[in-house]
C-alpha cells in the first residue's frame, strides 16, 4: 500500500505527543482508544497552543490598537492561512471558521439556500450522509418547500452513482456528499461526482468531518464549490471548525449570523457587510481554538498526511482480516481500496452496547449506536451497529486488543 | 512503551458486574415476550440514541387489575432483562401499584446499579409501561421515574 515517497509512521514517538493516551481507563487498565471518528486526541502542541494564547496573547481580534490585540488578531489570521493552505484553498479569504462542520453546512443551508433557493428547488443527498448534512435541509425543505433526494447506497456500501447520474438529470441545484462516510468508512469519489454535478448546473457541498483529518484534500483540485469540516477531528481542539466556500460565491452571499465583526458601518437605518470571510464571522470568535486548529495543522503537516493516511490503511486492512474470524461479526461498508480508517460492524447474538460495555472493562473505547446516520443503518436494517475507528496514534496491538474482546463479549454471552 | 500495552488480565470488574448470570440468562431466554391481542393497554415507544425499541401490553379486569402482560421489541442485554424482569412483576398488580413503580424498583429487580448512559436502557420498559397506562406527559424523561 505504501508508495515510495509516503514516510512510515514512528507511532511510539507519535503516542507520546498525546498525553492521554498514556492515562489508564481505571487501575491497570490502560485506554485503547478506538473512537477518532467522534473525536480525536489532541497532541501537547495543541494543548499548548491554546495554553499560550491565554497565558502570553489573550485579547480580543480585528479591534482594539494595543499590542495583545495585535498579537491575537496576528495569531488567529496566521492559523486562518495555515489551515487554507493545508486543504489547498486558493486564499484565506476563502476560509470561514465556524463552530464545527455541522454549523458550516448550516452557514450553507442558510446563507447560500435562503438567497438561492425557491419552493420546488431540488437539493440532492445521499442516504449515508451524517444528520449534520440532512438536517439542515429538511428545516430549509419544511420551511421554504425544497425537494430533497438522496443518491442511493449499493449493497457493497458505496453510492450507487449511475443513479446518481438520472438523479442529477433532475436538474438539482446543490448537492451534498460526505467525502467519507462516517459509518461505513467509504471514501467517495468527489472528484468525478463534481465534474458531473457541475456538468449538470449543480453546487456541490462536500461534508469532510472524516477526510480532512484522515488523508490528502484539495479542495481547489476537486474544484468543489463548499467543503465543510471539523477541528476537533483532527487533532485540534473543539468549538473551531470551517467552511471553504470559493471565494465568487461567497461574495454574492448574503451574511449568515448578525452582530459586531461582521460589518463594515451600522446605521439605524441599515448596515453594510465587512470582507469575506469575516462577513460570515458574527460576533468574538472562539480564538484559542482557531489558534489551536493551526497547531493542529501544522502537527498533520510535520507528521505527514500521507503518512497519516497509509498508517490507516494498513491498520484498517489488519482489522478487517482480524475481525472477519470472529465468529458472527458482519462488518458494513466496502473494500479496503476506497476505506478509510472506519470499522462499524455487528455481532450475531449481541447488542452494540453489550459489546461496547465489555470492551470498554478492558479500556478498548469504541463507539455503539446510530453515530449521527440513522437513515444508513435503516438502509442495512440494523438499529445500531459498534464502530471502531483509527488515527494516527493507533496499532496493530490495539487491534488485537479489540478483537480479544470481541471474544470475550461472546465468552460473557455464552454465544 | 507499546511493548507493555496489553492490559492486564482481570477477573470480573466493575463493568462486569452489569453482566451477572440473571441479566444474561433474562436476555438470552426471556420469559415475558410475545404480544397480546386483544388487549387493553398497548404502548411502544424506542431509545433511538440506542436502538432499543420495547412494546408492552397489557391485559386488566375490571378491578384494575393487570391479568396478562408480554413485551417486544429489542435491544441491549440491560433493557431486555430489565422489560422481562419488570413485566414479569406486574402480573397480578393494580394499576395503582404500578404507578408507585420508580427507577430504584427496577434497578433492585435487576440487582445492579447501572451507570448514567446504561440507565436509559434499563428505564425504557418502566417508561413505555406508564406512558401506556397514564400518557406520556406523565414521565417526561427518566429523572421523573425516580
Amino acid at each position: 500500500m505504501l508508495g515510495p515517497h509516503v514516510k512510515v509512521l514512528d507511532v511510539e514517538e507519535i503516542r507520546e505527543q498525546f498525553p492521554v493516551l498514556s492515562r489508564e481507563v481505571r487501575p491497570g487498565t490502560r485506554l485503547v482508544y478506538l473512537d477518532s471518528a467522534a473525536t480525536s486526541q489532541k497532541p501537547k502542541s495543541v494543548i499548548q497552543a491554546a495554553v499560550s494564547f491565554y497565558e502570553q496573547k489573550n485579547s480580543n481580534i480585528h479591534r482594539g490598537i494595543h499590542r495583545l490585540a495585535e498579537e491575537a488578531t496576528q495569531a488567529h489570521e496566521d492559523a486562518r492561512q495555515r489551515i487554507a493552505d493545508f486543504i489547498g484553498a486558493k486564499s484565506a479569504r476563502e476560509l470561514i471558521f465556524t463552530r464545527n462542520a455541522t454549523e458550516s453546512i448550516n452557514l450553507v443551508a442558510n446563507a447560500w439556500g435562503r438567497a438561492n433557493l425557491k419552493s420546488g428547488d431540488l437539493v440532492l443527498l445521499t442516504e449515508m450522509e451524517h444528520h449534520s448534512n440532512i438536517v439542515p435541509w429538511q428545516i430549509l425543505a419544511q420551511e421554504i418547500g425544497l425537494q430533497l433526494e438522496f443518491v442511493p447506497v449499493t449493497d457493497e456500501g458505496r453510492l450507487d452513482l449511475e443513479a446518481y447520474k438520472s438523479l442529477l438529470d433532475q436538474g438539482p441545484r446543490l448537492v451534498g456528499i460526505v467525502h467519507v462516510s462516517n459509518m461505513l468508512g467509504t471514501i467517495n469519489p468527489v472528484a468525478q461526482m463534481t465534474t458531473m454535478a457541475h456538468e449538470a448546473d449543480a453546487l456541490v457541498l462536500i461534508d469532510g468531518a472524516q477526510s480532512v483529518p484522515h488523508m490528502p484534500v484539495n479542495v481547489s483540485e476537486l474544484g468543489v464549490d463548499f467543503y465543510a469540516f471539523s477541528g476537533h477531528k483532527m487533532c485540534g481542539p473543539t468549538g473551531i471548525g470551517v467552511l471553504y466556500g470559493r471565494e465568487a460565491l461567497l461574495e454574492e452571499m448574503p451574511p449568515f449570523l448578525g452582530g459586531g465583526d461582521m460589518i463594515k458601518r451600522v446605521r439605524l437605518d441599515g448596515f453594510t457587510t465587512a470582507e469575506i470571510p469575516w462577513k460570515f464571522e458574527a460576533g468574538t470568535p472562539a480564538i484559542a481554538q482557531a489558534i489551536g486548529l493551526g497547531a493542529a495543522v501544522d502537527f498533520l503537516n510535520e507528521v505527514g498526511i500521507d503518512a497519516v493516511h497509509a498508517h490507516e490503511q494498513r491498520i484498517t486492512g489488519y482489522a478487517l482480516d482480524r475481525l472477519s474470524e470472529v465468529p458472527g461479526v458482519t462488518v458494513y461498508g466496502p473494500e479496503l481500496a476506497v476505506r478509510a480508517g472506519v470499522l462499524s460492524f455487528t455481532m450475531a447474538g449481541l447488542h452494540p452496547h453489550d459489546v461496547a460495555q465489555i470492551l470498554d472493562d478492558d479500556g478498548v473505547a469504541v463507539r455503539a449506536g446510530h453515530h449521527c446516520t440513522m437513515p444508513i443503518h435503516e438502509r442495512f436494517d440494523i438499529p445500531a451497529s459498534v464502530r471502531a475507528s483509527f488515527y494516527l496514534y493507533n496499532t496493530i496491538d490495539e487491534v488485537d486488543l479489540l478483537v480479544e474482546g470481541l471474544h470475550k463479549a461472546i465468552q460473557v454471552f455464552d454465544i | 512503551m507499546l511493548a507493555q500495552i496489553r492490559n492486564n488480565p482481570k477477573g470480573r470488574s466493575e463493568n462486569m458486574d452489569l453482566y451477572r448470570e440473571q441479566i444474561i440468562d433474562r436476555y438470552k431466554n426471556p420469559r415475558m415476550q410475545g404480544s397480546l391481542d386483544p388487549h387493553d393497554y398497548s404502548y411502544e415507544d424506542d431509545n433511538p440514541l440506542c436502538g432499543d425499541r420495547i412494546r408492552i401490553d397489557l391485559r386488566v379486569d375490571e378491578d384494575g387489575r393487570v391479568t396478562e402482560a408480554a413485551y417486544s421489541g429489542e435491544g441491549c442485554a440491560i433493557s431486555i432483562a430489565s422489560a422481562d424482569l419488570l413485566v414479569e412483576s406486574i402480573v397480578g398488580k393494580k394499576l395503582d401499584e404500578i404507578r408507585e413503580l420508580g427507577k430504584q424498583d427496577v434497578l433492585e429487580m435487576l440487582g445492579i446499579d447501572v451507570g448514567p448512559i446504561r440507565l436509559k436502557c434499563a428505564l425504557l420498559s418502566l417508561k413505555v409501561l406508564k406512558a401506556g397506562i397514564y400518557g406520556l406527559d406523565t414521565i417526561e424523561d427518566e429523572r421523573t421515574l425516580e
